[in-house]
């Protein structure tokens, strides 16, 4: 198992570079330029100059290992000097975005915590949902709750966010003004009363989000559940005379449960990459939020960075996937 | 309805045909009649005993038959504005009334659901090709696995729609100097769509093939030296037919509700364009006044893609041999 992840994680080096080639490449074509803004009256030799410190009139294989450093070197520098004070990154160029020219990686820390908390709540509460509704209807398949269950799921699959956000923020935002509809960040919880406004105004895209990923989830659920229960050691343990609940919530659902994580763990990238589109629409400012905007203003830099972090972790989160599998299901040994 | 695919009631009728057909002509081959049906009949047989899917069918007809009819019938049209009668709400001459510049919405419909459902279905076929090309070729030449197939894993790897939001904003200039607005934007945003959902067929055909071409019919065409490229057309192709209509169906979904995405991110067709999506974005900032002008493209949208997902439901049950005839 150590040597399959050591080589998984080998290849995951060559993919990585690849991925981020092809995101460098694309930008490439890009028409952006940063100084497009900087005022005509300045003169051109300091024009120049500036290009010069932005690093732009080097060919296009230096700018590219030197962003790759800059990502994989100086960025985690700053980390660890921001953590312990030190100062191993003075002097380094970090990656700056043309939009506030400040390092880009600030911006996104600053908004990283608003996006963890919105999709990693909906995410939580999906997974809750999604396993009972998944174990009951595949075992009673068939059943009005599985016909019930199986229409909801098709439904959840079928709206898009942008047209159930909007949905419940008609309902229940304008007509029954329950939820705010719009996401207060600047919102902070000292107290129960903060507290409660922040689960208020957090209530809508959480369900709209979890709406999406529990239909999913519980869809895999049941297909899981089904594939276990006619199994024959279902029904040598409902031979053997255990309680029905003792065969099912702990014989078939461990075994249903082996890729059920994995799919799990799949779609954490998707927590950190934010939803786009149902940030958008409540107006969470969040990394979703933040690549729009850099989309919309041309800021080549941040668009780079943040899809490269996107890669990095689905390429990240897939490795842990196929460990997990291995792990979690001895049948599924890759050495 | 279930009584047409009951074993018992299946084999009585053949028996009697058979029987008829013996006594009719005895030194006939007995099968006469039993040949004339063909699988799809029982592929027919089992996807109309699926009520979602008929209905979803029923469905997605309909709304093509209206789009693609109902600029002919409809007599208003969808980019006349008219000031005078602006924001209006539902009546006979606007049934889904008119927006801030007096286009009529039913007409904007129609019009939004053609570009919609045409993208979707352009989109689907392009990545319908890629990913038969990628996974035939993955399949049936092993030196091209290797390399194909990471292929595959490195497009799974990439952030979809923060990819497609740049190539849409990078592509969009030069294409429409070169195709026009309309044309431009739409062959940049099928294409967009289309290279970067190929990778699901590519595997499921790739599985596929691999299976097929260890079975003893290949192996018997390439005994009698069929070239690869006959092997693939003729013996190949209309084997993996079935998971590619499959994920064709579900390929429209995912399409699209892209192009939607796209169009409410204001990164899709230009704002006097209808297409669903954009009409929705367009109803947002009325939101709370006229919460409709939201509701009709977006329900559109999701009773489309819903009605297209029981098809494929339908479909995968009707197409899958070991639940057919059960």
């Amino acid at each position: 198992m150590l040597t399959f992840t050591i080589r998984r994680l080998f290849f995951a080096i060559p993919t990585l570079l690849f991925i981020a080639l092809a995101i460098f490449l694309l930008l490439e074509l890009a028409p952006g330029d940063p100084m497009a803004n900087v005022p005509l009256t300045v003169p051109d030799e300091v024009k120049e100059q500036m290009r010069q410190a932005l690093g732009l009139n080097e060919p296009a294989p230096v700018r590219f290992l030197l962003w790759i450093r800059q990502f994989f070197w100086v960025e985690p520098l700053n980390v660890f000097d921001h953590m312990f004070g030190t100062t191993f990154a003075e002097g380094e160029l970090r990656i700056i975005s043309w939009q506030n020219r400040a390092p880009v990686f600030i911006a996104i820390a600053e908004r990283i915590p608003q996006t963890l908390w919105v999709v990693g709540t909906a995410y939580v509460v999906a997974i809750l949902i999604a396993i009972p509704v998944g174990i009951y209807s595949a075992y009673k398949q068939y059943s009005i709750f599985d016909q019930a269950g199986t229409f909801v799921t098709m439904v959840g699959f079928s709206v898009p966010p942008f047209f159930s956000g909007v949905l419940v923020i008609v309902i229940f935002a304008v007509q029954l003004q329950w939820f705010p509809s719009i996401y207060d960040t600047r919102h902070a919880v000292t107290d129960w009363d903060s507290f409660v406004i922040q689960v208020r105004q957090m209530f809508l895209p959480v369900m709209v989000l979890a709406l999406q990923i529990t239909s999913q989830l519980s869809r895999f659920m049941r297909a899981s559940m089904l594939d276990n229960l006619n199994q024959d050691y279902v029904r040598t343990a409902r031979a053997k005379g255990l309680k029905e609940t003792a065969v099912v919530l702990v014989h078939v659902l461990r075994n249903s449960m082996i890729p059920v994580v994995t799919v799990i763990a799949l779609g954490i990238p998707a927590i950190f990459g934010g939803a786009i589109i149902t940030e958008q629409v409540f107006k969470v400012n969040g990394i979703g939020q933040l690549l729009i905007t850099a989309i919309q203003a041309n800021d080549l830099p941040m668009v780079q960075t943040l899809t490269f972090i996107f890669a990095v972790l689905i390429v990240l989160f897939n490795l842990i996937a196929d460990v997990l599998y291995g792990i979690l299901d001895p049948r599924i040994r890759y050495d | 309805m279930t009584d047409a695919r009951d074993p018992s009631t299946h084999s009585g009728n053949d028996t009697v045909v058979t029987a008829a057909s013996a006594s009719l002509a005895a030194t006939e081959p007995v099968l006469l009649n039993t040949e004339a049906r063909s699988q799809w009949w029982d592929v027919w047989d089992q996807f109309r005993s699926h009520k979602g899917a008929l209905i979803g069918a029923g469905f997605f007809i309909l709304i093509v038959a209206l789009v693609v009819l109902g600029p002919y019938f409809w007599p208003l049209e969808a980019t006349k504005t008219n000031i005078r009668s602006r924001n209006q709400g539902m009546s006979f001459t606007h049934p889904f009334g008119t927006d801030q510049l007096g286009r009529d919405i039913f007409a904007r419909m129609i019009e939004g659901g053609r570009v919609s459902l045409a993208v979707g279905m352009a989109a689907m076929l392009l990545s319908l090709v890629l990913g038969t090309l990628i996974g035939v070729l993955a399949g049936y030449f092993k030196r091209l696995d290797g390399l194909l197939m990471r292929l595959t894993d490195l497009f799974l790897a990439l952030p979809l729609l923060p990819l497609l939001l740049v190539m849409v904003l990078l592509f969009r200039e030069p294409l429409t100097a070169v195709f026009g607005v309309e044309m431009g934007i739409f062959i940049l945003i099928v294409s967009a769509i289309g290279i970067t959902s190929w990778m699901q067929t590519a595997r499921i055909v790739r599985g596929d093939v691999l299976a097929l071409k260890e079975r003893e019919f290949v192996l018997a065409a390439r005994s009698i030296g069929t070239p690869p490229r006959r092997i693939i057309t003729r013996h190949i192709l209309p084997n993996v037919l079935s998971p590619i209509m499959v994920s064709a169906t579900l390929g429209i979904a995912t399409a699209i509700i892209t192009e939607s995405a796209l169009s409410f991110l204001g990164l899709g067709f230009p704002p006097d364009f209808p297409t669903w999506g954009r009409l929705l974005n367009d109803g947002v900032p009325y939101l709370q006044q006229y919460p409709e002008r939201v509701f009709w493209p977006g329900l559109a949208i999701s009773l489309v893609v819903l009605s297209i997902n029981y098809v494929g439901d339908g479909l995968r049950d009707a197409l899958d041999p070991r639940i057919r005839g059960r």
